[in-house]
Formats: structure tokens, C-alpha cells, sequence
């Protein structure tokens, strides 16, 4: 018999059908959400190698609306939003005065009045206070949507096979990070985007959050996926996915004491767009040649798992960084790190050591990311 | 998944099995479970003294670390070395898949473990059903 939530988590309207289906749940962030279903190797391999489908409805949906959306937009994230077309999105930041991060967001441009900013769970009241406040001085209305929608991520290289079926929407018309609306599963002016935190192809939907709607459609996405072998799949394979890919999560690579220049994310910083919150910070590190520390990625060479909070340390044995998220990479079959290290450093071939419970660990520094999807040959 | 009579089991989840003075150690099938897929299993060397409740190895998934405790006193007389390269056998068929073998100090210590059917009980209360 599944056993309900305990009752001080939040859930989504998918909680009950996860229980049922008897995946794993844990605390994540305050949210009671499944860590893995069949196992978080099996689900891994699914996403890299058929499709899987997440339940990523913890996270949070900010809309900015009103004559003055741009501008607020582009004061509160370093990205240049201006850029966008309608039916675009990009991956972008809004930081902290000193160039840290308040979150990493996805900006959605729903028209040139109307922006959508998709935030993570765990800082979901944090972002939205951040937003309100920074906004109030645009002509502009700023609605937290995030318990309005279950938002499924539908990832994998058959992904966009699995989500034809339930769609008219010709999917190959859209591009990576564009989106349009359509109906899926019987409901109209669904938003489809083609993102994800797999560093695979895919797609989120965002749905009506009632329950039944919800379900209805989760079972509609594996049933269609049935052909391909797609599994419903947990944090867990979210994590090692997004690790493979050197996707950054919030208190970890990125967080309010690490800058943009240090996590490695300058290629979504647009200085040149103008002023906006943390770009005088940011300009001072730029102009001081750059940040002390950096991000890096790990391979181990000897037997260990480096885990976040390891030290790492130089050959030495002198403590030089730490990790900030590590595992085995399920389809790589290595295993793996994230670190931050001293810029002089973060060099690729360095050998340092991980400290694992008492033993220092030798591991190279490598290219992220550490996977890379294969281009499409058609 | 049934919990062998002949077995012994701790409340960290480990199971022994004692014949003579040997004791057999592995992790029960609740724990191999808990963790999900096993990748990794860290086991003293031959020769280790290891003491009944202190760790004596970790066994690792995809997403955590997990201590082992022993679940007896005496001193390592053999490792499977299998789980060096197929550290998942602990999650197909954990009661089979044995971790450490260990000279018992003592037969008799193993007499305080839970037996088949109290730890049965004990995770019924752990889980909440």
C-alpha cells in the first residue's frame, strides 16, 4: 500500500500518482517529490538513450506583464532579453548586487509585453520577493503562476517522437529553447518548450495543476513513450543527468557567494546590453583580470566517488578547493566532479586529489561538459 | 523479499551468518533497497580487526555513501572480491551476496542480534507501515 506524503511537504498534483507507482520519495527542498522510480541508472539511460518523463512541477513560474516587462527583465536578469523573439527563450541569471546568483532562471518571451521566468523550487519565495521588490519601479505586474501548472519534462533523443503523438504541433518547427502553444492531450494552448536539464533533446509541457488533468496526462506520456521504452524517472537521474552535462544547480556550482565569472556562466552574461543588477560588480572582477577561484571538472583516476563538500586537494596534499557536486556518471561510466579550484589552477590535465573519507584520491581535471549529445545526422 | 532464519540481523541493516567461528557478513535486502543502485563497495583488507558496531566499510549508490557496521568482533579472514567489479550483486540478490568473512572474538556475541523476525518488525516501524 503506498503511504501518504507526510503532511508538512509540499507536493505537486502528481504526489499521489507517484506514490502509487510506487517510486521512492524524498525531501527535496521541502517538496516530498520521487527520487527514482525503477532505478536511477535504468532512468538515466532511458533520457540519454530513449525518453524519459519528470514531474518538475516544483518548479517556480514568474510572469512579468505590462508596457515596462522588458525593462524589468533586463534589470533583473544578466542575459539580454532584448535579444528574444516571441516564442524564445534563453537560459539566464538574476544576481545579487555583488554578482552572485539569486537563482539561474530560463526567460520565456510569451509576447513583447509578457515575460515567463521559470525558477527553481528550492528558492521559489526567495526569487519572487527578489522579483517583486526589484520590479516595482517598471511599469510592469509580476504574478507568481508557479501552483497554476504541473510542468513535465519530456527528455530524451525519441522524446519529440513520444510528444507527437499527443500533439498536432508540427514539434521539428521547434527549435532548441523555443517554444509555442498548442494543444496536448485534448488541452488547448498548452505551452511546449524545448528545454530541459538533461543535456538531452526534450521537451517541458506545462498543464492545468488539478489532479486529474495531471495524471491524465502523465499517463498519456507513458503510454506513448511505451514504444520507446520511456521511464518515469526521479531527482536522482535529474541530477546525474544534468552532472554529466555540467548543468549548474542552485547551492552548489552557483549560489549567493559564488559570481557568475567563477561558476563559469560569462557566455549568458551581456555586459554590453546596460546597467542592471550586478553588472557594475561584475565589471569591477572583469577589470581586476578575471576570478580568483573557478569552476572545473573532475574525472577520478583511482577508485573513489568524489561527493559535494569533498576537499580537493593539490598533489601535496594542501587543501586547494572543494567539490560542489560528484558522482558515478551512469552513461559515461566514470565518475565524476564538479570543483572550484584556483584560477591559476584550473588547468585541464592537472592532477589533484580528492579527499574521500581520510584517503586522497588522485582525479584530472578535464572539459566540461563531461557529455555531450551526439548531433542529429538527420 | 523473506529474511533467512538462519541469518542475524542489526538495526543498521547488516546480516551475519555464523557457522563455527566464522562469521559471514553482507547487507540486507532493505538496505540494498534503500540505497538503489550499488556502484561501489569499500571493504577493509584480510587481516582488518573489525568490532561489533563500529564501521567498517561504506558501500556507495549513484546518490549516497552509506556506512557499514559490523555486525560482530573478530578479524577479517576474507572479502568478496566479486563486488570489486560487480558491486550490483548486492542489489540482485543481496542475502547471497556477502561482504566480509570475519574470525569471530567471540560465537556467542552474535546470540544479542535480532533474529529473522524482529528485524522484519524493526522495519515495518522504520518505513511507518
Amino acid at each position: 500500500m503506498a503511504t501518504p506524503a507526510p503532511v508538512s511537504l509540499r507536493k505537486t498534483a502528481l504526489n499521489a500518482m507517484h506514490r502509487r507507482m510506487g517510486a521512492k520519495m524524498v525531501d527535496f527542498g521541502g517538496w516530498d517529490m520521487p527520487v527514482e522510480y525503477s532505478g536511477l541508472i535504468a532512468e538515466h539511460l532511458a533520457v540519454r538513450t530513449g525518453v524519459g518523463v519528470f514531474d518538475v512541477s516544483h518548479m517556480g513560474d514568474i510572469q512579468l506583464r505590462g508596457p515596462g516587462s522588458l525593462d524589468a527583465v533586463q534589470h533583473i536578469t544578466m542575459n539580454d532579453a532584448s535579444k528574444l523573439q516571441e516564442g524564445q527563450a534563453h537560459y539566464s541569471a538574476m544576481l545579487y548586487p555583488q554578482g552572485t546568483f539569486v537563482d539561474d532562471v530560463i526567460v520565456h518571451k510569451l509576447s513583447p509585453n509578457d515575460y515567463l521566468i521559470v525558477i527553481n523550487a528550492g528558492t521559489r519565495e526567495k526569487d519572487f520577493g527578489w522579483v517583486k521588490k526589484n520590479v516595482q519601479r517598471f511599469e510592469c505586474h509580476a504574478n507568481d503562476y508557479s501552483d497554476y501548472y504541473t510542468q513535465l519534462a519530456i527528455q530524451g533523443p525519441k522524446a519529440a517522437e513520444t510528444l507527437a503523438k499527443l500533439t498536432k504541433v508540427d514539434l521539428g518547427t521547434i527549435k532548441g529553447y523555443w517554444f509555442k502553444w498548442g494543444n496536448v492531450c485534448g488541452l488547448a494552448n498548452t505551452l511546449i518548450a524545448r528545454t530541459g536539464y538533461t543535456g538531452e533533446d526534450g521537451f517541458e509541457i506545462y498543464i492545468p495543476s488539478d489532479v486529474a488533468t495531471s495524471e491524465r496526462v502523465w499517463n498519456e506520456v507513458l503510454e506513448a513513450g511505451k514504444e520507446f521504452g520511456i521511464l518515469p524517472c526521479g531527482l536522482g537521474a535529474r541530477n546525474t543527468l544534468r552532472l554529466e552535462s555540467a548543468m549548474s544547480l542552485y547551492d552548489h556550482e552557483i549560489s549567493e557567494t559564488i559570481n557568475v565569472f567563477e561558476a563559469h556562466l560569462d557566455r549568458f552574461l551581456k555586459l554590453e546590453k546596460g546597467p542592471f543588477i550586478g553588472s557594475d560588480a561584475l565589471k569591477t572582477i572583469q577589470a581586476a583580470g578575471g576570478p580568483q577561484r573557478k569552476l572545473i571538472g573532475l574525472e577520478m583516476i583511482d577508485r573513489g566517488i568524489a561527493r559535494d563538500g569533498y576537499p580537493v586537494l593539490n598533489l601535496d596534499g594542501k587543501k586547494i578547493g572543494v567539490v560542489t557536486s560528484g558522482s558515478p556518471a551512469p552513461f559515461l561510466k566514470k565518475n565524476i566532479a564538479l570543483a572550484y579550484v584556483p584560477t591559476e589552477l584550473a588547468v585541464i590535465d592537472n592532477e589533484v586529489t580528492v579527499e574521500i573519507r581520510g584517503n586522497a584520491v588522485k582525479a584530472r581535471i578535464i572539459p566540461t561538459p563531461f557529455y555531450r549529445r551526439p548531433k542529429k545526422t538527420a | 523479499m523473506a529474511y533467512p532464519e538462519k541469518y542475524k540481523y542489526t538495526r543498521e541493516h547488516e546480516w551475519v551468518e555464523a557457522a563455527g567461528n566464522i562469521g559471514t557478513v553482507g547487507i540486507t535486502d532493505y538496505a540494498q533497497n534503500s540505497l538503489g543502485d550499488i556502484v561501489f563497495v569499500d571493504a577493509p583488507k584480510i587481516g582488518t580487526k573489525v568490532e561489533k558496531g563500529a564501521v567498517f566499510g561504506s558501500v556507495e549508490s549513484v546518490k549516497a555513501v552509506s556506512d557499514l557496521y559490523s555486525p560482530v568482533t573478530g578479524t577479517v579472514t576474507e572479502v568478496n572480491e566479486e563486488l570489486h567489479s560487480s558491486p550490483e550483486k548486492i542489489n540482485s540478490d543481496a542475502h547471497a551476496a556477502w561482504i566480509i568473512k570475519v574470525e569471530l572474538s567471540d560465537p556467542n556475541e552474535v546470540g544479542s542480534l535480532l533474529s529473522a523476525a524482529d528485524y522484519e518488525k524493526f522495519i515495518a516501524e522504520e518505513t511507518g507501515k
